[in-house]
């Protein structure tokens, strides 16, 4: 079938269901290894993660990969990291925070290469840390050629 | 590449305490090193911003280190609790070594 904008669409929304299925079990990374996991180890230095305390702000459905907003917020937070957990490479930013800061939040624009989980991994001012996941699917893909 | 401009978004006055929000934009193509050129057929080199900093009166305030997957012309959003009267720094550095900058000042009401 060839590969066309207008059934690229049709194509997506399969690739989309069963994402969307997988994506309801729990705190699983992607199938392939992106780094997701080994970038979670280096920032935490392999200390517990606990569920909670961060925010991701994210559309459900991100039109183009190209540009997905996001912004993500974590109370007390020191720094956070974001990750992509099946694009070519999982880092997308960490985010550093000062007592200057009115909040520990930002937001930015990332891209998607395709349906996927962003997860956000908070370092506490107390030095322990805190993630959150989100899913957003994503209809055409961020990453061009 | 087209011209590098950064552009930044800051109240020109607030009150001390004042929580502020400051937009920044810059643009630039953020080549991920993953696409090839149509033409050659070769993979268009890595060439992003990596890192961003705003700062005021030389306090780091928000610090961004940043990999290929932050969008063209890559925007960052945050806050600040206004101390007093000064100058806010931001620089955005290059793969290439190049540091962007620009400043804006804020006054106290």
């Amino acid at each position: 079938m060839e590969l066309t904008r207008r059934n690229l669409g049709a194509m997506c929304a399969g690739v989309v269901a069963a994402a969307a299925l997988a994506g309801k079990s729990g705190l699983a990374f992607a199938a392939e290894d992106n780094g997701t996991a080994a970038a979670i180890q280096a920032f935490t230095g392999g200390a517990a993660v606990a569920e909670g305390g961060v925010t991701i702000g994210a559309p459900e459905i991100a039109e183009n990969g190209s540009t997905v907003p996001i912004e993500v917020n974590a109370d007390g937070a020191d720094a956070i990291m974001i990750l992509a957990s099946a694009n070519p490479n999982a880092g997308v930013a960490t985010f550093e925070f000062s007592t200057l800061s009115g909040s520990s939040s930002a937001a930015t624009r990332i891209r998607l290469a395709k349906t996927q989980d962003v997860i956000a991994v908070a370092r506490m001012a107390d030095g322990s840390f805190s993630m959150a996941k989100r899913q957003i699917k994503v209809t055409i893909g961020g990453c061009g050629g | 590449m087209a011209t590098v401009k950064p552009r930044v978004k800051v109240p020109k006055s607030a009150a001390v305490g004042e929580v502020i929000t400051i937009k920044t934009l810059i643009s630039h193509d953020m080549e991920t090193g993953l696409i090839k050129d149509k033409k050659t057929g070769e993979l268009i080199p890595r060439k992003i911003i990596n890192k961003f900093v705003a700062s005021f009166e030389g306090t780091p305030v928000f610090t961004a280190n940043i990999e290929p997957a932050v969008s063209a012309n890559p925007y960052f959003e945050f806050t600040m609790k206004v101390p007093g009267p000064g100058t806010m720094r931001f620089e955005w550095t290059d793969d290439d070594g190049t540091v962007y900058e620009t400043e804006k000042n804020i006054a106290v009401a």
